[in-house]
């Protein structure tokens, strides 16, 4: 109840995306609350990363409304968006570190853009480390993504994507593709940054443990529309055999 | 099954069928050929409008300089060498049956500044720039990575496209020119392996021979050479798709593209320099 009484930080409405007759998203909305996290639970296909990019405008909706921050993003000139993704952090599932640069580099890169000359001179370093010291790998800063395993390739695409202190961080399947072990520390290393932070996170994920550990709220994305809304608890309780199907 | 077969292809419906599918195929590659030119055509549109706004990634560019310029030296270096050399050997006989020899620095020089070293450059340039382009764009668009540049609110397209395309257009040139230099001094060493031409005579041949006529309208098409290798290599890779298939597909249809853009930019300038009646 508490979170009703805040503004909502991302306001999705009625959303929809279709890729020629893939209808991926129909009639989406959803409101997500400054401090909370909330997990996009669904099938593989069924419009999850599809969602958060269009949050971020990397993939435009065909129809709906979404408001970041206050900002109707859809709306915004490029040097608006600019200055609103700087302070959306976006964990990609792919990492998406770029591979000719050095650790040090890749977490550089968002701060040419949006701290200047002197700030850099002055900043970049500390922030660098600061950023790295929070996902524990400050003794890889010079290595290149590719001496990297695929834990630390993660650690460090968290790190690029905290640098510049984003209020909102959106991660689509964090812990895809690591073993559980891994998974269950990048989770909690998520927690742990979200607290440091205090920032918003929305989470694409189908891995339970990772859900069960980071989340405040689920959202179940079945056949493009939101089919359930409640806490983990809630969900792994339900009767209803589509919800079930997640959970067994 | 013989018999069959043999019995189809006198059947007229077998050849209508056949002729149906024919079209189809050739409407298909009709299609496919004109949204391709339609695409590219947007995309080295948008590379004018990125690229005449403010705010230039300067140390992209002279990155890219070296990375294009620099690491494709050694390779255009050796090429343009044993060019001017082998046409040299090779030219030799034909002018000793028409006893002019003596003409040997003269027509090497002129066939190499004029036409062999801008090409073979290019082509060199075509293969090396245009697939490492085309695949590292590619790579980079199926892992996310311009999609993440984007996110940090790097424009992609001013960052990777502009910068490269820029540095492929002034460095190819450079590259040619030192191509010329390179392969004359290959043609000095293929004149002398046979007789004997002092290094003064043969530059001066070489120089006599030469003209404005034929130095600039060779330089200035090779500006056009390296627009279109960066062009070509940065659109296939910018518009990969299908994963690592994808990537190696943008590399190596970046290469076939790029090459066949370097033999009609040449056409044009030939015609172009005929007109202006600079041959």
């Amino acid at each position: 109840m508490e979170r009703l009484s805040k503004k909502p930080i991302i306001e999705v409405r009625h959303l929809n995306k279709s890729f020629g007759d893939n209808h991926v998203l129909k009639d989406f909305s959803m409101s997500v609350y400054p401090g909370e996290n909330l997990v996009i639970l669904g099938k593989s296909g069924s419009g999850k990363s599809v969602l958060i990019k269009c949050i971020i405008n990397l993939i435009q909706a065909d129809e709906g409304e979404i408001v970041v921050l206050g900002s109707p993003i859809q709306g915004l000139e490029q040097d608006e968006l600019d200055d609103l993704r700087a302070k959306v952090g976006f964990l990609f599932q792919s990492n998406a570190l770029y591979d000719s640069m050095t650790v040090r580099e890749n977490l550089e890169f968002p701060l040419r853009i949006h701290w200047t000359k002197e700030e850099r001179a002055l900043g970049a370093e500390a922030a660098v480390k600061e950023a790295l010291e929070d996902v524990g790998l400050l003794h890889t800063i010079d290595r290149m993504p590719q001496e990297l395993s695929g834990g630390m390739k993660k650690r460090v695409a968290l790190a690029r994507s905290l640098i510049l202190k984003p209020k909102v961080i959106l991660y689509d399947e964090p812990t895809t593709g690591l073993d559980p072990i891994t998974s269950r520390e990048i989770s909690q290393l998520m927690v742990r940054v979200q607290k440091k932070y205090n920032a918003t996170a929305v989470i694409i994920s189908h891995d339970l443990n990772c859900i069960e550990i980071t989340s405040d709220r689920v959202i179940m994305l079945i056949d493009g529309t939101c089919y359930a809304d409640d806490t983990f608890e809630a969900l792994s309780k339900s009767t209803d055999h589509r919800i079930k199907e997640f959970f067994t | 099954m013989i018999l069959i077969g043999i019995s189809q292809r006198w059947n007229p419906q077998f050849w209508a069928i056949q002729t149906t599918e024919q079209v189809k195929y050739l409407n298909f590659l009709d299609n496919q050929f004109f949204k391709e030119a339609g695409e590219m055509s947007r995309f080295t549109a948008r590379f004018f409008k990125e690229a005449s706004k403010p705010k230039q990634e300067y140390e992209e560019f002279i990155h890219q300089c070296f990375v294009i310029g620099y690491k494709t030296l050694t390779l255009v270096g050796v090429t343009a060498f044993i060019m001017g050399l082998v046409l040299t050997i090779q030219s030799r006989p034909t002018l000793l049956e028409f006893g002019a020899e003596s003409m040997l620095p003269a027509m090497v020089s002129v066939s190499l500044v004029r036409e062999i070293a801008p090409v073979i450059t290019a082509l060199i340039c075509a293969g090396k720039i245009g697939s490492g382009l085309g695949a590292e764009l590619g790579s980079m668009k199926v892992t996310e990575q311009i999609d993440a540049m984007e996110v940090s609110g790097t424009n992609p397209f001013k960052y990777l496209v502009v910068t490269r395309v820029m540095a492929a257009t002034l460095m190819v040139p450079l590259l040619s020119s030192l191509a010329n230099a390179i392969s004359l001094y290959g043609g000095y060493l293929g004149v002398n392996i046979r007789g004997h031409v002092s290094w003064h005579l043969y530059w001066f041949q070489v120089f006599d021979a030469l003209s404005f006529g034929d130095v600039i309208p060779s330089l200035i098409k090779t500006f056009f050479f390296g627009f279109a290798i960066g062009i070509v290599g940065c659109y296939k890779g910018f518009s990969s798709q299908k994963g690592t298939e994808g990537v190696g597909r943008s590399a190596t249809t970046a290469v076939i593209v790029a090459s066949l853009m370097v033999f009609i930019i040449d056409l044009i300038a030939v015609q172009v320099t005929d007109l202006l009646g600079l041959t």
